[in-house]
């Protein structure tokens, strides 16, 4: 539905996005995560034919963007950052705009209206002006003309920013319901968000792509050991931390334990190993006979956030390696 | 032509949803009626003066009255034309709607004859208004009409370009004061530009003279329909609109 290949936009001074490509299959929720400033604005607009890429190319629904801008934009919804409303315009009048900007018109346009109205919950702001309208309320709106055409890509810029918790909420499940018959590409640096909604992630950083995968590769992919987490106490008194190590490293299957941290109840410990090897019940059996008490087992998978960061931290530091090598070349 | 036409609404619709058209309308009413107030005053002392001496000076309400009245639009225009002009762009960039114009299955051409065609609709109107004046000139008087509309179509040609040239001004800034601002001062640069061919004819100021936007206004404000001066305020729309056109394009090459 969307192929981005080799995708670079240059400005005066800086590569906001340096030789990006990815695909999205139709039907899909993509997730478009990087810290601010990574080059996902910049990407969304290339997709949305509002700035000319320096090189590269991008086709969305199979029209390239530089050749048949009019085709592409005919076939996506667009909600920028900032919602692009009209102050003066009332909720129903600016709808009906922007239906007729993409081609609406007559009874489809009424029923469009009435449609997106209910789909986004702003029926009861119909009438009010835009300009009095809540931080909730406008960026509601702003989803609602991004899909008033019923378009079959939908390109939306941090859908959910600046909304309270239960807005949040119910703007995921506006995105997940609109998933199926709509490609959709998010963009957010909220990393639980790409979790709940997204079913692929696409990592940018600094311009330039990280990875690009289903969520579940992608954690899989970060962790290549399991690790559980472990806390050991006493009620007898206090738990040499060293013992419990040394005990604990004993168990079959173990390739590290490292001390994480001193708790009231006792000690935890991060427990790496091999994968594949369940240490869990061995672990148990091994605090529980060495008179130890057992606080805390559980697996400690990594969350997006924690492979966000490696994975960032990977690029940036394989980026200073090769300014090193380049400098001792010199 | 539909898309034209639906920008041309949207923008109609913001003038009027704002006090910004009726003040203009009211402020039009009232300078336009102060100046036809005192230029009738002026042509009844005249014309009695000249019976009472017994002179038989032909006192021609065309030339006395509406002439002068339309070449004082000169003026009138220079003040009212930013505050038309100020916010097509301006605006639209601050909000970030020009976005959504951007990416929406229209082309620039469209929005941009979309929006200067609501701005002359505007000043239409509000010249409309003034010709209640003139109204009463007709019952009580007996001037000719067609010099009176050639003179009103001038008005508006001159002020079709200067909406042109100001709605590219627009283009170029976030702030709507300065795109306010600039566009007064490039108005009234070109009104001024015509003094120079009062006192000098080299060949500098005759180019000078040309270029002014308002001594094309003369022949019109006589009653004549003269061609060369037509072309230039043709050409001068079709300059505004071919600017404003590139200066929309590179907007996009560089932000």
């Amino acid at each position: 539905m969307i192929s981005v290949s080799e995708l670079t936009k240059r400005y005066a001074r800086n590569t906001a996005v340096d030789h990006i490509s990815f695909e999205v299959e139709k039907g899909q929720i993509v997730g478009f995560l990087g810290p601010n400033g990574a080059g996902k604005t910049t990407t969304m607009r290339m997709l949305t034919c509002f700035l000319p890429p320096t090189s590269g190319t991008a086709t969305v629904a199979g029209f390239d963007v530089l050749e048949k801008p009019l085709e592409v934009k005919r076939r996506i919804g667009y909600l920028p950052e900032a919602p692009p409303l009209y102050q003066e315009m009332r909720t129903a009048e600016y709808l009906t705009f922007v239906g007729k900007l993409k081609g609406l018109s007559g009874t489809e346009l009424r029923q469009r209206v009435d449609t997106v109205c209910d789909r986004c919950a702003i029926a009861d702001v119909k009438s009010k002006l835009l300009g009095k309208l809540s931080k909730g309320y406008r960026q509601r709106v702003g989803l609602a003309q991004a899909i008033i055409h019923n378009p079959e890509v939908l390109i939306l810029d941090e859908p959910t920013a600046g909304l309270d918790p239960k807005q949040i909420n119910e703007t995921r499940e506006l995105i997940r319901g609109l998933a199926g018959d709509h490609t959709i590409i998010l963009s957010t640096h909220i990393l639980p968000e790409v979790e709940q909604t997204c079913q692929q992630v696409i990592i940018i950083n600094k311009g330039k792509l990280v990875a690009t995968d289903s969520v579940n590769n992608l954690q899989n992919r970060a962790r290549g050991v399991e690790s559980v987490l472990v806390e050991v106490g006493s009620r007898k008194g206090a738990v040499d931390a060293a013992s419990v190590q040394e005990r604990l490293g004993r168990v079959a299957g173990v390739s590290r334990v490292t001390f994480k941290e001193k708790r009231p109840q006792g000690n935890a410990f991060e427990v790496e190993n091999n994968k594949g090897s369940l240490v869990r019940a061995d672990l148990a059996r091994a605090v529980v006979e060495a008179g130890w008490d057992l606080n805390e087992l559980r697996p400690a998978s990594m969350s997006l956030e924690e492979i966000f960061l490696q994975l960032t931290r990977e690029q940036d530091e394989t980026a200073e390696g090769s300014e090193k090598a380049k400098g001792a070349a010199q | 032509m539909r898309n034209v036409w639906i920008i041309c609404r949207k923008e109609l619709g913001s003038y009027f949803v704002s006090p910004i058209a009726y003040i203009l309308f009211v402020m039009f009413a009232v300078i336009f009626g102060w100046f036809f107030w005192n230029m009738l005053g002026a042509f009844n002392y005249y014309s009695n003066a000249a019976m009472m001496r017994g002179e038989m000076m032909p006192m021609n309400v065309n030339e006395q009255i509406i002439r002068q009245l339309l070449m004082n639009m000169n003026v009138v225009n220079l003040f009212f034309i930013p505050i038309i002009t100020m916010r097509l762009f301006a605006e639209e960039k601050r909000n970030g709607t020009i976005e959504l114009l951007a990416t929406s299955p229209i082309r620039d051409v469209e929005v941009i004859l979309g929006k200067w065609l609501a701005s002359v609709l505007l000043y239409a109107g509000m010249l409309l208004v003034t010709g209640l004046n003139f109204a009463f000139l007709f019952k009580y008087g007996n001037p000719d009409l067609k010099p009176m509309v050639i003179g009103y179509l001038g008005v508006l040609l001159q002020a079709a370009a200067m909406l042109a040239l100001g709605m590219f001004i627009s283009t170029l800034t976030k702030n709507q004061i300065i795109a306010g601002a600039a566009t007064f001062a490039v108005c009234l640069l070109l009104f001024v530009l015509g003094w120079a061919g009062g006192y000098e004819s080299a060949t500098w100021a005759q180019v000078m003279n040309y270029i002014a936007v308002t001594t094309h206004m003369e022949s019109f404000a006589k009653g004549v329909l003269d061609t060369k001066d037509a072309v230039y305020y043709v050409s001068v729309i079709f300059l505004g609109l071919f600017l404003t056109a590139r200066s929309l394009e590179s907007l996009r090459w560089r932000s």
